[in-house]
């Protein structure tokens, strides 16, 4: 019977398309808002994923997510140091601070200073120069996306397109000049503001004078060292925070989760998208089965048991469900696709794949259960009633 | 004159429709006998009960008291699996309104009672094929109902009642959608293809111009069998 449930279904070319519509853009809501949402989130904490060396980050206990800066003594460093299972312990200097461009203007600036001699922390990716080339006089490393758009050179005529920094290049921190050493690939943060590497202490020089400058401690554990104990043995000895990259990682989204309002904002784009596919492919659907009830009388009539009848009305909703829902996450992937070098947040893991997946199979479900119902109840008696 | 035997006896039929506030008798008390290899025809006003009748005679309806048997089995007292699986070999339709599924080809639309009844596709729709042929349609087994005329779905339909070799055919009203012609050339067609010694055609109809296909006929008026007349001479 399975053909004949096929048949049907596509017999109508206007409301198959309408079903598959109601679908595909319920999947493509349900995949591509959720896309951009996880994209977000995962901006929140992308500097913690590009600084992939140390096991464990150690900062102040009272630091709620990444750019929550508390500074430290700088004699913390050294505690940590002391702790045993600790491999090598360095410095990280993460602070926002003002950049004045040649044309004297100011730009907020996201400035991160590494460890003078390892220099760990630095960006992974080096499109021009060298991360040694930080150790020239006065050099920074500044972001690709930042040195192109936001601290590039304004143009010389209104609405002329700006000059992208390159190296040698120079631009002033706190009235101290730093020169464009190099020219790094990093993922964008969540503020999107440019990104400047420098050593450690140059980064004390440039930043306003505090007691405290140190933002965080990068650890690396020794070989076989639980992880969990070495977390304990640091907190318990220092009095500080430690977490390992993605304990970091998981307290910097929580706290976006629960202090902005994206998650539901995002959450009633989601929930709208759901009830419109519903509504629309459900409509369809159930207009569908009514207007094949005839038919379905038919069937029944001849024979067919309503477990056929739930087979057939299965078949078509794993089907329309299927296509509706290969459509909208193939439109959704092609989206991100198509703005993976513009400034929109977009990440699809497979879990999200699931989470869409899931949905339109309880809108298929649902869909299916009501046009079953109607079809179970029906006296095929109906075939004689003009 | 060998006696032949009953295929269908009714006994006393009363069917009520409970419609909430009122309750309508559609058949009250009906007694009747159709024997094998008879053509009967249930003729009447409209609202007579005579599509209640053949509903109750075919198995998808259940009536309100009375025993209808049909080759012996009582459908009312069959669970409804074996009712369904008795439906699905023993009985063929024929509606009005043809009910051929548009999005089937007339292959595919008298194939649907023997996949119903378990056989393979591929067999169902070569059988069908020969149906087709048998019901001068050989040259249409690819053709949408959509791309028939009237007289050429009702014998699709006729084909599709007689694919599994039902032993009972109920008609409703098989000739009403079609010309004169058209009307005359199914009920030959039936009289020729589907009626013989192992089978009952049982046709509703108020197509006086078919009366004479008969070979008896029950005259039926507000829930009752009124007359049995074995010609439309003794309807009068």
């Amino acid at each position: 019977m399975n053909h004949i449930a096929l048949k049907m279904l596509m017999g109508d070319k206007g409301k198959y398309l309408g079903i598959i519509m109601g679908l595909t853009f319920a999947s493509l809501i349900m995949t591509q808002q959720p896309a951009i949402f996880v994209g977000l989130m995962a901006r929140s904490y992308s500097f913690i994923s590009d600084v992939g060396l140390p096991d464990i980050w150690v900062m102040d206990p009272k630091v709620q997510f990444i750019d929550d800066i508390k500074p430290m003594q700088e004699t913390e460093l050294y505690r940590v140091r002391g702790i045993s299972g600790v491999e090598w312990a360095t410095p990280l200097y993460k602070g926002m601070l003002k950049a004045r461009l040649t044309d004297g203007t100011f730009q907020t600036c996201n400035v991160i200073g590494l460890d003078d001699t390892t220099l760990v922390g630095g960006p992974a990716v080096m499109l021009e120069g060298k991360l040694s080339d930080l150790r020239r006089s006065d050099g920074v490393i500044v972001d690709i996306d930042g040195a192109k758009d936001k601290l590039g050179k304004p143009a010389s005529i209104p609405g002329g397109k700006s000059t992208p920094l390159k190296i040698g290049d120079s631009l002033e921190l706190n009235d101290r000049r730093a020169i464009v050493v190099g020219i790094a690939k990093v993922t964008r943060t969540f503020q999107s503001q440019p990104v400047v590497y420098t050593t450690y202490s140059r980064a004390k020089a440039y930043a306003p004078q505090e007691r405290r400058m140190l933002s965080f401690v990068l650890v690396k554990a020794k070989p076989g060292q639980n992880m969990d104990e070495l977390i304990k043995r640091i907190e318990t000895t220092t009095g500080l925070a430690a977490y390992t990259q993605e304990g970091f990682k998981q307290l910097t989204y929580t706290y976006f989760l629960k202090n902005t309002g994206i998650p539901i904002n995002f959450g009633i784009t989601i929930a709208l998208g759901f009830i419109v596919g519903t509504a629309i492919a459900g409509q369809t659907f159930y207009n569908f089965t009514l207007e094949n009830l005839r038919q379905f009388g038919v069937l029944k009539a001849m024979g067919a048991s309503n477990g056929t009848l739930l087979r057939m009305i299965l078949l078509q909703a794993v089907l329309v469900g299927g296509i509706g829902y290969g459509l909208g996450v193939g439109i959704a992937a092609l989206f991100g696709f198509l703005m993976r070098h513009t400034i929109l947040a977009f990440k699809m893991p497979w879990q999200l794949l699931v989470f869409s997946g899931t949905g339109v199979a309880l809108i298929c479900v649902m869909v299916a259960l009501i046009s079953i119902l109607k079809v179970i109840r029906l006296e095929p008696a109906i075939v004689f009633k003009s | 004159m060998t006696v032949k035997p009953i295929a269908i006896r009714c006994q006393n039929i009363t069917k009520i429709y409970d419609t909430g506030d009122q309750q309508v008798t559609a058949l009250n008390g009906v007694n009747m006998d159709i024997l094998m290899g008879e053509l009967m025809m249930l003729v009447g006003p409209s609202g007579c009960g005579k599509t209640t009748l053949i509903s109750i005679i075919a198995g998808i309806l259940d009536q309100t008291s009375g025993d209808c048997k049909l080759f012996g089995e009582n459908l009312l007292t069959l669970h409804s699996k074996d009712k369904l699986q008795f439906r699905a070999e023993n009985i063929g339709f024929v509606f009005q309104a043809y009910n051929l599924l548009p999005s089937l080809n007339a292959a595919e639309n008298v194939s649907v009672p023997l996949i119903i009844n378990g056989v393979k596709r591929a067999v169902a729709e070569r059988k069908a094929a020969d149906m087709l042929e048998k019901v001068g349609l050989g040259a249409r087994t690819k053709s949408l109902p959509a791309e028939l005329s009237g007289g050429q779905q009702q014998r699709v339909a006729i084909a599709r009642a007689l694919i599994h070799s039902p032993r009972l055919i109920v008609c409703d009203e098989p000739t009403s959608a079609l010309d004169h012609e058209s009307g005359h050339n199914i009920m030959h067609l039936m009289k020729e293809v589907a009626l013989d010694q192992q089978r009952v055609l049982v046709i509703v109809t108020h197509d006086a111009r078919i009366f004479n296909f008969a070979d008896r006929i029950a005259e039926m008026d507000d829930g009752h069998i009124v007359k049995v007349v074995n010609s439309a001479a003794e309807l009068k």
